[in-house]
């Protein structure tokens, strides 16, 4: 029998036929399930899509960034920008949020790639508070107090009138729907892209630079370049996620758009309390973030108490997460992404 | 006269692992009071990391290493040293933030022993340091490094020695200046155990000789009672 | 004249955000760790101020006094029985620690001391000011800036001329050689987490003396105190200092000019600099 090389493990198979099931039934959700549950869906999708790109850059690419919400603001901003003063339809304009969070990380890379590991962390914080203070100053767009999408913007948004049509909601619930549909779209991509990414030859790279800079750059991969594309893809998916959540909310403020509680603690205390480094981990996060938020909602500033010491624990007992916990105790592997040798006799001896 | 005293330092089935690895299998030394021991072997026969274990820098089983009769092989280097067990580890490793004579100075943080060695007298055996007492330690030739290095170890002092390659990397005529010190650290009342690559080095200033191979001791005894051909057997393996 | 006026108000300014900074710099130069709660810990410090001085009925000054052997036991118990487990090789774990500490603490301090903001009480001393020619300046700056001299030339001190600042710098050097003189680097760094906790509440002190306070304004102060770190160079004091006076003088600068633009003012000179000397002005050789 010959060798071969995959990936795959009989429980990424299982996984591969269960997500088919479960994807069915999240885009069908609108269809059964009330407006609570799909904002609370959009708000879980959302969360984890900037979790996974937070992921990339500090689980696999080791760069700590507590700036990401420079990428939200950015890209919420720039949806605002184009839809006021270009009348841009919302939807289109998402991919505009993208565009002006990469055009934002090029000078944040030229900065904070010059500060090392910790000091890079509070770099990117400071230029997110550049990005802050400079769009409080953008009287246009309402300066320190923000401003609303225009109604009729909202309301002729591409896709709205025939989710009305179908699903026989007002405008503000099928604007929820289309926000949920898009998160859908954007959580699907941004694994799948992701997992994409890890197995390529770049992935294989970034691991290696992760584990070992120097030996990483002794066969041949250039490190800083990986830095490069790592943070850029980032921000420009933190930036599609940043235009998506505040075209929902229709409503902007700077301080709220590049909060940094709201965009970066939040995003890191579900990667680690899910697992850094692991795609597994920020899904396994995300929920248990909501959990404990639908629980201690009532106890506001109790809530972030809980979360920032449930993060420091799991650093100190489980560095690898809950995620790393599980598949530890049981060798599960649902997106796996090391490369295995099966077939021949090898077969039974690896793991 | 004593024929029944207490070694001063004595390894007791000393096995020793680097994470999976296992370096050492099961090393018996001793060290007697006044005594010079020097252990010999080929890179990789588990030395350095006898003298780590000794030190405290790898952790072991409590009984596994003692001195003066107490079980020490759990304690981490801090207290071994403040015991009077100083070690000058291979590489020198001088504090390159620290001058030559604070370098000293901070040989004595965590044992403050009143004996013969003080910065006067370290300076007195190496002249070379005062003249650079206040240069970088790291601006120093290799072989002042390694002066540097003895004179930190001896500023506690120590009861025990353990010299680490002392003469690794170092030009002939400076290793014979290195070794010229080794009566001075002798009559000040330490003993010593040596970790030399050179034979014919070892030879000449040991009282006994153990010889190391992939992890355990081939072979030991006094300098006069093993031939060339034994140490040769026990540093390469027998050549059958 | 307002000029003169404005860049010495900066200047003074700087002395405030150097004693921020002094504690990160200390924290860092030993142990390469960055604490992400520092500018909370400096809140924690002005709250704990203001409780002595509330139940004691005594002079901040004097609170401050008592203040700093409380912090200083409990900097040295975190580093001791947190923060020393997180060091190593990789950065992701003191960063993220600091991180979930920073949240906490301020959630904590919110949850205690509710969003209002407080002000520790001033006497006549506080809003004294002398007049220096033209300019008149505000004794609790020039305090200020004393005490931010006064602090930095104790670091000096104990660095250079004491046998636990030869410890700080062997272990700093090599912790694995430092155990061999007998060091325990686990304790050292625990000493200098609780000298950090010290200058944490002088700086403390004066933020609680000079301008209202509350649970949020931690981050903003670490920003501050990281500025300050970065463009004076890593591990050197003076630098540290000078690094606050540039921000303290482009943010009274920039608020001369515009009041929106102080905190904007102080960033850009930040960037300024990393853009021509990445490593800071005073760099230290072997960082």
């Amino acid at each position: 029998m010959a060798y071969s090389v995959t990936t795959q493990t009989p429980a990424s198979r299982i996984a591969a036929i269960a997500g088919v099931i479960l994807i069915s039934l999240l885009i069908a959700l609108p269809f059964f399930a009330g407006r609570g549950t799909i904002q609370d869906m959009f708000f879980i999708l959302t969360m984890l899509v900037l979790a996974q790109f937070w992921n990339l850059l500090a689980g696999y690419g080791g760069l700590v960034s507590i700036g990401q919400q420079a990428f939200v603001g950015t890209g919420a901003y720039a949806l605002f920008g184009v839809v006021i003063l270009w009348g841009v339809d919302p939807v289109p304009a998402i991919f505009c949020a993208g565009i002006a969070a990469l055009v934002i990380a090029v000078p944040t890379a030229f900065f904070a790639f010059r500060l090392n590991g910790a000091y890079f962390a509070i770099g990117t914080w400071v230029i997110a508070e550049v990005v802050r203070l400079l769009v409080a100053q953008w009287k246009m767009l309402g300066g320190g107090t923000g401003t609303s999408l225009p109604r009729d913007a909202t309301r002729d948004m591409w896709f709205i009138e025939s989710i009305e049509s179908t699903l026989g909601l007002r405008s503000a619930a099928a604007r929820d729907v289309l926000a949920y549909w898009l998160a859908l779209v954007l959580a699907l991509a941004t694994i799948g892209g992701i997992y994409w990414l890890l197995r390529t030859r770049r992935g294989l790279a970034l691991a290696a630079v992760r584990d070992n800079t120097e030996a990483a750059k002794s066969v041949g991969v250039d490190a800083g370049r990986m830095k490069w594309i790592v943070f850029l893809t980032s921000a420009f998916g933190t930036g599609l996620a940043g235009g998506l959540i505040y075209m929902q909310k229709a409503r902007i403020s700077p301080d709220a758009a590049f909060s940094v509680t709201d965009w970066t603690a939040y995003v890191i205390f579900i990667v680690v309390i899910g697992g850094i480094g692991t795609i597994e981990g920020p899904i396994i996060g995300v929920l248990v973030f909501f959990a404990l938020q639908t629980l201690l909602a009532d106890f506001g500033s109790w809530y972030l108490m809980t979360l920032g010491v449930l993060a420091v624990v799991v650093m100190l007992v489980a560095p690898r997460g809950l995620w790393g916990l599980l598949s530890e105790q049981t060798g599960l592997h649902l997106f796996p992404i090391r490369r295995r040798l099966t077939g021949g006799k090898l077969a039974s001896s690896e793991e | 006269m004593a024929p029944l005293q207490t070694p001063l330092l004595k390894t007791n089935g000393l096995v020793a692992y680097y994470g999976d690895f296992q370096a050492l299998f099961g090393v018996d030394i001793e060290l007697d009071v006044d005594e010079t021991v020097a252990i010999i072997g080929a890179n990789g026969a588990g030395k350095t990391t006898l003298m780590r274990s000794i030190a405290g820098i790898l952790r072991n089983a409590a009984t596994s290493v003692s001195f003066d009769g107490r079980p020490i092989g759990a304690q981490p280097a801090d207290e071994i040293m403040t015991q009077g067990v100083a070690m000058v580890p291979e590489g020198r490793r001088l504090f390159p933030s620290l001058s030559v004579e604070e370098n000293l100075l901070i040989g004595t943080y965590g044992r403050k022993s009143r004996g013969y060695w003080t910065l006067d007298t370290v300076y007195d055996l190496f002249p070379i340091l005062r003249e650079r007492r206040n240069n970088p330690g790291t601006a120093l030739s290799g072989g002042q490094q390694q002066m540097v290095a003895i004179g930190r170890a001896l500023m506690s002092n120590p009861r025990v020695l353990l010299c680490d390659e002392i003469s690794l990397g170092l030009a002939p005529v400076v290793i014979k200046d290195i070794y010229k010190a080794v009566p001075a650290i002798k009559a000040a009342g330490a003993s010593l155990i040596v970790v030399e690559q050179d034979i014919a080095q070892a030879m000449a200033f040991a009282d006994r000789v153990y010889c190391m191979m992939e992890g355990r001791v081939t072979l030991s005894g006094t300098p006069d009672t093993l031939s060339r051909n034994d140490i040769h057997d026990a540093y390469f393996g027998a050549s059958q | 004249m307002i000029w003169v006026d404005t860049v010495i108000q900066g200047i003074l300014l700087g002395g405030l955000y150097a004693l921020f900074a002094s504690g990160l710099s200390l924290v860092f130069g030993i142990m390469r760790l960055v604490n992400l709660a520092h500018g909370d810990l400096i809140v924690m410090g002005a709250y704990l101020i203001l409780v002595l001085v509330t139940i004691l009925g005594l002079s901040p000054f004097l609170a401050a006094l008592i203040a700093m052997p409380v912090m200083f036991c409990l900097g040295w118990v975190l580093q001791k029985f947190l923060l020393n487990r997180t060091l190593g090789d990789d950065i992701l774990p003191p960063l993220l620690v600091t991180f979930g500490l920073s949240i906490a603490l301020q959630n904590a301090l919110l949850e205690t001391f509710s969003a209002d903001s407080q002000r520790l009480p001033t006497s006549a001393l506080t809003t004294a000011s002398v007049q220096a020619g033209p300019v008149s300046l505000g004794v609790m700056p020039l305090l200020t800036f004393g005490s931010a001299i006064l602090v930095i030339v104790a670091l000096n001190q104990l660095f250079y001329r004491t046998e636990l600042g030869r410890a700080f710098r062997a272990t700093s050097d090599d912790p694995t050689t430092a155990s061999l003189m007998g060091i325990k680097p686990a304790n050292i760094f625990a000493t200098a987490t609780g000298i950090a906790f010290v200058i944490v509440t002088i700086a403390a002190l004066y933020l609680g003396l000079r301008a209202n306070f509350d649970p949020n304004i931690g981050p903003a102060r670490l920003i501050y105190a990281f500025q300050a770190v970065i463009i004076g160079g890593l591990g050197s004091l003076w630098g540290t200092l000078l690094g606050g006076v540039i921000i303290g003088v482009a943010q009274t600068l920039g608020a001369a000019i515009n009041p929106e633009w102080q905190i904007l003012a102080g960033h850009f000179a930040f960037l300024l600099v990393l853009l021509v000397r990445p490593r800071g002005l005073f760099p230290r050789a072997n960082d």
